[in-house]
């Protein structure tokens, strides 16, 4: 059917763009460029998981995409607090 | 060459670009958080082999719950780091492990290719049984029903895991709480997401164990996010950890393995064996380990990356 | 009437792809790390916005569509958070020690 066909190509299509921001993010000098990979790993892998579920009509990976969506929050949080130098004193800007 | 071959093999390409990324990388910091990237594409690695539930676990524990926990034990490492980089192995070590890594897995593929097709398999079997326990999920079957004495066994595991964590604690702290103390600006970003997203959070995580019993989840995703929505009001300094000696905390950590125990042992009067339930209330039995098991998960799981006690608890 | 349910799929799919190609050439081309995290989280943030849009005349019931809703619903307040967070390790980095 060419509609599952359409996003099984938009599917592919994001897939590729988040492996060509890791490229970039795997040579990004510093801590912040790599937490950005754990970002952009999750909103792309969400993208190419909804896609995928209604290509497939696998609706299951809509509920492995809403886990995705919190865990990788649950991450990317706990990179900031573990980067090198945040366990200094709290700034009064900081959170 | 349909698309959804092109598309395997963009992942296939992307899971070992991120993989050789992870060996690459010097610093421990960014390793851990290629390794959770990793671990998201793995992700999609399950979907597409048809296993959901393995999906639901490696986004939940193999991604998020696993890379903080590393970056928990590269942080206290950090002091080290300098003296084992200065120790890296020469270059004779490096082609041996090479080598050794790629025969390893060379003979892993060599078996999955001869595998007869269709490849052996008890599958038909589990689900041909299904309908006795009244569930929908075959997977959950095997893990409550089929197999029940091995995860009654996890549990206990992961219980005497907590345990082995908190028994590194300095005896002066000993009963306190675990984890240094998160200071946060009370109306700073953080603050506002730990206050936002654990509600939808625990949501989630209740419905995800809930529909476990006919569809992909499960308790152990449905503990494990409600377990990181826990660790993200107490990263924030929302909220404290527990101090150890907490009598409702140790409740909650012995809740499930205990009600599986009992149900276990009940067994005994209102069916023929250890862990057998019932025909007519498998379904209902089921349920109740679960909810006490979601409990124990969400609880364990945040113990263990929140660490041995720190600070004297009150 | 399906037809136009579907024609407003793929456009919306297709704007949500362009969103993801923006923020993917963002973040390689852009010089500074502020810039990329900008690039990254406002483009792919829409691009997902976009794709739910267009699939949520696709999913079948209710509940199915209330799930896509809450997945960028908590991305979207996520995203913004983090972002922020993750601009002051940056800017913290390239302050002068």
């Amino acid at each position: 059917m060419a509609m599952t066909a359409f996003l099984l190509v938009a599917a592919c299509f994001v897939l590729v763009m988040v492996a060509l921001g890791l490229t970039r993010i795997l040579r990004g000098p510093g801590d912040a460029d790599r937490m950005m990979a754990a970002q952009l790993m999750g909103t792309g892998g969400m993208g190419t998981l909804l896609l995928f579920a209604v290509a497939t009509g696998a609706s299951a990976a809509i509920d492995v995409a809403l886990v995705l969506a919190l865990l990788s929050v649950f991450a990317s949080v706990a990179f900031v607090k573990g980067a090198a130098g945040t366990d200094a004193q709290d700034h009064k800007d900081d959170a | 060459m349909s698309w959804a071959f092109t598309f395997d093999v963009a992942l296939t390409a992307l899971v070992l670009g991120v993989a050789i990324w992870t060996l690459s990388l010097r610093e421990n910091f960014g390793a851990v958080v290629a390794f959770a990237v990793y671990g998201l594409t793995l992700t999609l690695v399950w979907l597409r082999l048809g296993a959901p539930d393995v999906a639901l676990t490696e986004a939940a524990i193999g991604s998020g719950l696993t890379g903080a926990l590393l970056l928990a034990a590269a942080a206290r490492l950090r002091s080290t780091e300098a003296a084992i980089a200065a120790e890296s192995p020469g270059g004779g070590v490096r082609v041996a492990a090479a080598v050794l890594s790629a025969i390893v897995a060379g003979g892993i593929v060599l078996a999955v290719l001869a595998l007869p097709v269709p490849a052996p398999s008890l599958a038909p079997n589990a689900v041909a049984d299904l309908a006795a326990t009244g569930l929908g999920n075959a997977v959950t079957g095997v893990l409550m029903a089929y197999r029940a004495a091995d995860t009654l066994l996890e549990k206990v595991v992961v219980l005497i895991a907590v345990i082995a964590v908190w028994s590194l604690a300095d005896s002066r702290v000993w009963g306190g709480r675990p984890g240094p103390a998160h200071r946060a600006e009370p109306d700073g970003a953080l603050a506002f997401l730990a206050r936002r997203l654990p509600p939808l959070g625990i949501v989630a995580g209740v419905y995800i164990a809930w529909v476990g019993a006919d569809m992909p989840g499960g308790a152990f995703p449905g503990g494990t996010i409600i377990a990181a929505m826990w660790l993200l009001t107490i990263m924030a300094g929302v909220k404290d950890t527990p101090p150890i000696s907490s009598r409702g905390l140790r409740l909650a950590l012995t809740v499930g393995p205990a009600v599986f125990l009992a149900v276990g042992l009940c067994g005994f009067f209102i069916a023929d064996a250890f862990l057998a339930y019932p025909v007519a209330y498998a379904k209902p039995l089921i349920v109740l380990v679960e909810v006490g098991m979601v409990l124990t998960i969400a609880v364990s799981l945040g113990l263990l990356m929140a660490g041995p006690p720190e600070r004297s608890g009150k | 009437m399906s037809l136009v349910l579907d024609i407003f799929s793929i456009v919306a799919i297709c704007a949500g792809a362009f969103f993801f190609l923006a923020g993917t050439a963002g973040l390689l081309r852009f010089p500074d790390a502020l810039t990329r995290l900008h690039a990254l989280t406002k483009a792919d943030n829409l691009g997902l916005g976009l794709v739910v849009l267009g699939l949520l005349p696709h999913v079948d019931g209710v509940l199915e569509g209330l799930k896509l809703v809450a997945i960028w619903a908590a991305v979207l307040l996520a995203s913004a958070i983090v972002s922020q967070l993750i601009a002051r390790v940056a800017r913290r980095e390239s302050e002068p020690q």
